[in-house]
């Protein structure tokens, strides 16, 4: 019913403000038990991060969350939004002002999907127009269809279906600041990955500040700017990026937490383009083998790599090939094993080991080799990037396409 | 003619036998049904009035019970007491204080709508998924605004039972009314305890009440609760 038109100045403002949170010195010790459930936790979340806290059960990353929008009281110390105490402010227009979006999503069953969505624009007494218009919008953003859903009963939609609601009635009304308690912790993992990608594609979008409560540490890893690594008692073991997480954690806690395999880890925070490859002479069927033999002197694997006229690989090329006049076309020969560009390094070693070869070509997204890439790049690549010079990590936006 | 003469005779044999042989006699419901009107208009607005005030006084009583979850095993032991008080014998203690007549029998069977009123609301209300409650924690609902735009709706297939129930077993407790002196269908009934018909009549009324009301309730939640019959 509402078209474009109409959606379009209630549209999200990608620049409505995203709010910077600040963690100063919060302590929480509940009634009647000694040892506190928070210690003294201090660190900033700039606005438009995802700040993930992440920790085993009971080392108090919920409480933490639910702290920010007063759901849990503090004992000490202060929350800061935007440098304004959440502690002055009335607590019903706190969380008005905070998305909210938990594992078990808590639709209400009564309400239809755009009920749902509703729910915080009614309370903020937005007209009809514009709530329907904001519900067209949000459905459109959670990639779901608004014409199809929007008069769905909780109880007719299935688990992915629920959670993509869930988020988009957490942005209904554009707040600055999101909390999400393991949003995605109920859901099949296939479906999971599929909700961690639209998600970071939302995020790209929308830009929020996001606080996000999970104990899986590779979804962390995953969807995190920054990680607030938690251990029993709240205490904040290690703020960092994913990548100085990985590559230096600053306890056996943390090293322990991230896992034996952090070195695999990092191999998921960086493309086969980000990695300076190797050359190798590639040469076109009927080139003559004398200017073909003089370039495999000056690259780096001296193996020359026949290519069609596109510059797509066609097969690898032996001494007996460059023995002729000319060189060779690739009749009947099956083409090298290819990694792709865009492939994270993880899938693109496990690609290599899978079939056994030390190197394979790089490909573009045209099918055009770009490079080479080898075990001994990668070996070196992890080895190199020690703790003084960290990659900066990839954006949340860059890594959208991670998975496999 | 003298066949024509005894056929009449039979006829009329019969006629006046299926009243003094006590028989269920159609003939005589359908031209007495009138005089069954009024007392079912006051057997009605005896279940109607009596219904509608328990459920006023459970809600109340179950909202702050809600609130305050200790006052549940008190209101339950009360309005349990309340309910196990034979109703002759309570009409009979109100008799002296309010006299008799309507609001008498009114008192009386409001309160025993009390305890299954209030039990079902208070069963709703705990029933609410504890996720949907920490939504709307979470999303900046008041306690009255959690209250009546998630905890009671999502309440109201057990409140519409608990009325459901209330209003079959009033139906059924009216028809004692009229020890009260209320009237209804179960002063009709008393008018000739020994004739069938009567019976059949005035109990079959009571009977179709329940179910029409019965009736009218589920309607009425089809209509409110449309999310539990969808999908």
């Amino acid at each position: 019913m509402t078209d474009s038109n109409t959606a379009q100045p209630e549209g999200p403002h990608p620049n409505r403000h995203a709010a910077t949170l600040e963690f100063a010195h919060v302590a929480k010790t509940y009634p009647g038990t000694d040892e506190p459930a928070i210690h003294d936790l201090s660190f900033t979340v700039e606005a438009g991060e995802i700040c993930v806290l992440v920790g085993p059960s009971g080392c108090g990353k919920t409480t933490a969350m639910r702290m920010v929008n007063r759901m849990i009281e503090l004992s000490a110390g202060d929350i800061l939004l935007d440098g304004e105490s959440v502690q002055g402010r009335n607590t019903a227009a706190l969380r008005r002002d905070i998305g909210y979006a938990i594992q078990q999503v808590g639709l209400f069953p009564h309400l239809d999907v755009a009920g749902n969505i509703a729910t915080v624009p009614k309370l903020l007494g937005w007209s009809k127009d514009r709530i329907a218009a904001r519900v067209t919008e949000l459905l459109e953003l959670v990639g779901l269809d608004p014409d199809e859903m929007r008069s769905r009963y909780p109880s007719q939609l299935s688990g992915g279906q629920r959670q993509r609601i869930g988020v988009a009635r957490a942005l209904a009304a554009d707040p600055p600041l999101m909390l999400m308690d393991e949003p995605f912790g109920a859901i099949d993992p296939i479906s999971r990955e599929r909700l961690q990608n639209e998600f970071l594609r939302l995020q790209g979008e929308i830009r929020k500040t996001i606080v996000f409560v999970t104990h899986d540490i590779d979804e962390a890893i995953k969807l995190g700017d920054r990680i607030a690594v938690l251990q029993k008692g709240g205490v904040l073991a290690q703020y960092a990026t994913p990548a100085e997480l990985l590559m230096a954690p600053e306890s056996d806690f943390v090293a322990d937490f991230v896992g034996a395999d952090r070195a695999l880890k990092r191999l998921a925070l960086q493309r086969v383009r980000d990695v300076d490859l190797w050359t190798t002479p590639w040469v076109r069927a009927g080139e003559p083998v004398a200017a073909a033999r003089s370039r495999v002197s000056q690259t780096d694997l001296k193996l020359p790599l026949l290519v069609d006229d596109q510059d797509r690989p066609l097969r690898w090329l032996t001494d007996a090939d460059l023995r002729g006049e000319t060189v060779p076309s690739a009749s009947g020969a099956r083409p090298p094993h290819c990694v792709e560009a865009d492939d994270i390094l993880r899938d693109a070693l496990s690609d290599l080991l899978q079939h056994g070869v030390q190197y394979a070509p790089v490909t573009d997204a045209g099918g055009r080799v770009t490079g080479i890439l080898s075990l001994e790049l990668i070996t070196d690549f992890l080895g190199h990037q020690v703790p003084g010079h960290i990659i900066e990590a990839p954006s949340a936006s860059d890594r959208v396409d991670s998975s496999p | 003619m003298t066949l024509g003469v005894l056929a009449q005779v039979v006829i009329r044999e019969r006629t006046q036998t299926c009243e003094s042989r006590n028989d269920f006699c159609p003939d005589w419901i359908a031209h007495h049904y009138d005089e069954y009107l009024s007392p079912l208009w006051t057997h009605l607005q005896l279940v109607l009035v009596s219904v509608a005030l328990g459920f006023v006084i459970a809600f109340a009583l179950a909202v702050v019970a809600h609130r305050r979850r200790w006052l549940v095993g008190p209101i339950t032991g009360f309005t349990g007491i309340l309910y196990t008080i034979p109703s002759i014998a309570l009409f009979t203690i109100l008799l002296p204080i309010t006299g008799f007549g309507f609001w008498t029998a009114i008192i009386a069977l409001t309160s025993y709508t009390l305890l299954i009123i209030f039990r079902n609301i208070v069963t709703g209300l705990d029933n609410v998924p504890e996720e949907a409650r920490d939504a709307a924690r979470g999303m900046g609902l008041t306690e009255r605004q959690r209250l009546w735009k998630v905890e009671v709706p999502l309440a109201l297939p057990e409140i519409f039972a608990g009325l459901r129930i209330a209003t079959t077993t009033t139906v059924g407790l009216a028809a004692l009314a009229f020890f009260a002196g209320a009237g209804g269908l179960g002063a009709q009934l008393m008018t000739d305890i020994n004739f069938k018909s009567n019976i059949v009549l005035a109990g079959g009324l009571c009977v179709l009440l329940a179910v029409a009301l019965d009736l009218i309730l589920l309607v009425a939640e089809r209509l409110t609760v449309r999310w539990e019959f969808e999908g």
